[in-house]
């Protein structure tokens, strides 16, 4: 009997095609989460779980994509380590959250590259370093002038081709995971109020504010808004810097103004504020982060976390810092080291900590779309 | 070394009391005697406190008067409660909130599953763990001294007033330090006895099949629960209150652990099929009314049925209908299959569901109402939500009985004076499990463990920091 039962598991797993030991570990979970839900309050999770009485491996990854980590329901659960059922969601969630970044990611060898993050990012920056440095060691020394070091159309061949492959890959891979987890969210289309609150939900960080909006837990049960404000600056440091270089982009084909900017120019501005920070928010998250409690995510995948915060600190950095020594005998040195950053940015993108966003985003909208559809269960019980 | 007052336990009663304490300036200890990751006793699996309300009050609804509130405690205890501090405790309910939450509690709507109760009861955001969580860390903040492993074994008294308590600290290389702490006034709060298993078999003693039932007994809360300062109150001559086998008892997931099972080893889904018991025969009426209104009868009634076991048998037509089980059920695609795999005498199964099914009247099932689907000519009859169990695949889930908590305790006042002989103590006050026995003599209403807990702890702090305060005055 027991044989026949493994076989059905097997070929129920087969079935479902993805369902390794990170989901069934989850499965396991969430059916004690779900006779209990005290946790219900915190995020979006638990009310996604409790729409649910099995879970499939596209219910999983959906769900893991929703979890943020924040370390509420671990803090909360009358389950936890040291207990017998051993319940650490967001442990459980974050691993298998890793594992879908590598097995949606596009072309799928590359997905690999994931378990080897830390080294995946230290050979592209080494690479994307020696490569700039090299170029520029031959270059006539203009210390004001970038375009007298590195080509204006030079470095748009270097840069168009790895950030167009970095947002494709991207685009595919997450295309990937929609498509599964569509059927398993009632698989009802996008409407625009659900676009629009799931919007609402990644820029605020919602789901980092505990339910409460006294914030999430970093180094113990007590709540702060810290991670929040970090992430924040992050984010929209990025973007900040990100709309400067657009905006360069249009200004120099559109107008045919050269780079290097100076203030007060709009670029020059948006680039400034955005890499001060950038640089402040990836301090911020990196301090946070070796002051976690332990038993919060995914230990194996701390290299990848510090590995992408790391890099967006340097490429912040080294955006200011070439900033500082315009006009030094430094600056190609300095552009070099900066371009380098960048491009080990763009190459890894689709292969490192950035895709949580996009993942992140994509099953955001489907909780969006989710609640609004009627729950089919009807629980009398208490 | 001494303290104004000391608080032994250390779940919602106890920091209750350490806060009210402290605020009104009274240095406090507190000693817990579990480590901290299992501090918190039995309030670290609770989900909420009942509230009396007069209007829609944040995540409660509608209104929930004091008349109500006190009728629902009359019929659960069947009158085996004290008047004046039930009705004390629920006036108290009504504005108890602020002050959690000015402690750090955060509460929630009531949780989908348990919509029922959107109107009585006020759920903390992420359970009892996180309310302690907030109480712990305010604790600490307002300077309150908190000792882990630290298990008080027995008091110095002197004419009912306290002297001091002996503490063995456990500590990490496994020694065992002992400590004599004074302090001008004390708090117990140190749960009740339903840890203790030697205890639990002595109370239920030995049945007419020989049995002693106790001994199949699963705790749903804490280990820690030993009950040595309820004993040590006892031989001390402490006027104590309630029967030793009253407890809230639940039937639970035969599979559950032994201890802190919690909330999610429920099984709820008798009301929609039918229980059986060793002898494959029913013992009891599953749809006398909604679940939350009788789940926490069901512990004690699988207590008095033979080995102390039963079996909940539902169809596919209950499925989605309760929440979910933790551990899966014994499926079958027959119901004589289904006996065979639990080892139930199949003749009488079949029986006794034959019976049932032709028994059943059905109406229109609504699980929502207490419905029209009744049996005929059955004993015991299943007054609502009779559905013949007719649909494969068949489930049955085995449960037993889980205590959730003791209700024997130390008698008490309004002030939560502990009592001798009749006589107040001056300075020795309980709290929480150890004394809800005053206003729950039996039965059970959800919530109203916390509301008892926080009231009394409250009220026992805001004594003992009284009492404290009057002893500095006289030795000044």
């Amino acid at each position: 009997m027991n044989s026949l039962k493994a076989l059905t598991d097997e070929a129920h797993a087969l079935a479902n095609g993805m369902m390794g030991p990170a989901e069934t570990e989850v499965a396991r979970q969430l059916t004690i989460c779900n006779g209990c839900r005290y946790c219900e309050g915190f995020c979006a999770v638990f009310p996604a779980m409790t729409r649910r009485l099995s879970f499939e491996a596209a219910d999983i990854h959906y769900m893991a994509n929703l979890c943020h980590n924040c370390g509420a329901c671990l803090h909360a659960c009358q389950y936890a380590p040291p207990h017998e059922f051993a319940i650490n969601v967001p442990r459980a969630m974050a691993q298998v959250r890793g594992k879908t970044y590598s097995d949606y990611a596009w072309p799928a060898p590359l997905g690999q590259l994931y378990q080897r993050n830390g080294l995946t990012l230290s050979l592209a920056l080494a690479a994307a370093l020696a490569l700039f440095i090299w170029l520029a060691a031959d270059a006539p020394v203009d210390a004001s002038d970038f375009y007298a070091i590195f080509p204006h159309n030079f470095l748009v061949s270097l840069f168009a081709p790895v950030f167009l492959f970095s947002v494709l890959a991207l685009a595919i891979g997450v295309r990937r995971f929609w498509r599964d987890i569509t059927p398993a969210t009632s698989g009802a289309p996008l409407s625009s109020p659900a676009a629009a609150e799931a919007t609402h939900d990644v820029l605020r960080l919602k789901y980092l504010d505990g339910g409460h909006g006294d914030g999430c837990n970093n180094e113990d049960d007590a709540f702060s808004q810290s991670r929040r404000r970090a992430h924040h600056l992050t984010f929209y440091g990025f973007m900040l810097c990100f709309a400067a270089t657009s905006l360069a982009t249009i200004y120099h084909y559109a107008f045919g103004w050269v780079a290097p900017y100076d203030l007060p120019s709009l670029p020059k501005v948006l680039g400034a504020v955005g890499g001060v920070m950038l640089c402040v928010g990836t301090l911020g998250l990196f301090k946070l982060k070796l002051g976690r409690h332990p038993l919060h995510g995914d230990p194996s995948q701390k290299s990848m976390d510090y590995g992408f915060i790391g890099l967006l600190f340097l490429t912040s950095a080294t955006g200011l810092g070439l900033w500082a020594l315009r006009g030094h005998a430094q600056m190609p040195l300095a552009l070099a080291i900066h371009l380098g950053c960048v491009m080990a940015l763009f190459a890894t993108l689709p292969y490192n900590k950035f895709a949580h966003g996009v993942y992140r985003t994509a099953a955001l909208l489907r909780f969006a779309v989710e609640k609004r559809q009627p729950n089919r269960l009807g629980l009398g019980g208490d | 070394m001494t303290t104004d007052v000391l608080v032994i336990g250390g779940g919602n009663a106890a920091l209750c009391a350490a806060l009210m304490a402290s605020e009104a300036g009274a240095s406090v200890r507190v000693l817990e005697c579990a480590p901290r990751e299992w501090r918190g006793g039995n309030s670290s699996h609770t989900r909420n406190l009942r509230c009396m309300h007069d209007a829609p009050q944040d995540v409660l609804v509608d209104a929930y008067p004091e008349e109500e509130f006190w009728q629902d405690l009359l019929k659960v205890t069947g009158g085996l409660t004290n008047e004046a501090l039930a009705r004390m405790v629920i006036r108290h309910s009504a504005t108890c909130r602020p002050w959690m939450v000015s402690h750090g509690v955060r509460f929630q709507p009531s949780l989908s599953g348990a919509l029922h109760t959107a109107r009585t009861n006020a759920f903390f955001m992420g359970g009892g763990k996180a309310l302690i969580n907030a109480y712990y860390r305010s604790a600490e903040r307002l300077g309150v001294k908190v000792d882990y492993q630290a298990e008080v074994t027995e008091l110095e008294l002197s004419d009912g007033r306290f002297i001091a308590a002996w503490v063995n600290h456990k500590q990490a290389d496994g020694k065992v330090r002992k400590e004599r702490i004074e302090a001008k006034a004390c708090v117990l709060a140190a749960g009740g006895f339903e840890s203790n298993r030697e205890w639990l078999r002595e109370a239920w003693g030995q049945n007419e099949r020989g049995e002693y039932p106790a001994d199949q007994f699963l705790i749903r809360g804490t280990r820690f629960n030993q009950g040595t300062l309820l004993r040590f109150m006892m031989d001390q001559g402490a006027d104590m209150i309630g029967d030793p086998t009253q407890a809230h008892m639940v039937a639970i997931d035969a599979r559950a652990p032994l201890y802190d099972g919690g909330i999610c080893t429920r099984i709820d889904c008798v009301s929609l099929g039918v229980v059986v018991n060793r002898e494959a025969r029913r013992f009891y009426d599953e749809g006398e009314d909604f679940w939350p209104k009788r789940y926490a009868i069901w512990g004690r009634l699988v207590a008095q049925q033979p080995g102390q076991v039963a079996w909940s048998v539902i169809d596919a037509k209950a499925i989605g209908r309760f929440m979910p089980p933790v551990f899966e059920g014994t499926q079958a695609h027959t119901l004589p299959e289904l006996a065979r795999k639990l080892g139930l005498d199949e003749v009488m199964f079949m029986q006794t569901l034959n019976d049932y099914n032709q028994a059943c009247r059905v109406g229109t099932f609504d699980h929502t109402l207490l419905d029209d689907c009744h049996t005929e000519g059955v004993t015991p009859a299943k007054t609502h939500w009779a559905r013949p169990i007719d649909t494969p695949p068949f489930y049955a889930y085995a449960v037993r009985p889980g205590v959730t908590f003791t209700y024997l305790g130390l008698k008490t006042d309004a002030t939560a004076a502990v009592h001798f002989g009749g006589q107040a103590s001056p300075n020795l006050f309980v709290a929480g499990e150890m004394m809800a026995g005053n206003v729950l003599g039996k039965g059970y209403t959800a919530g109203v463990g916390m509301t008892i807990g926080t009231a009394f702890g409250r009220i026992a702090g805001t004594s003992a920091a009284k009492a404290a305060m009057a002893t500095k005055r006289e030795m000044a």
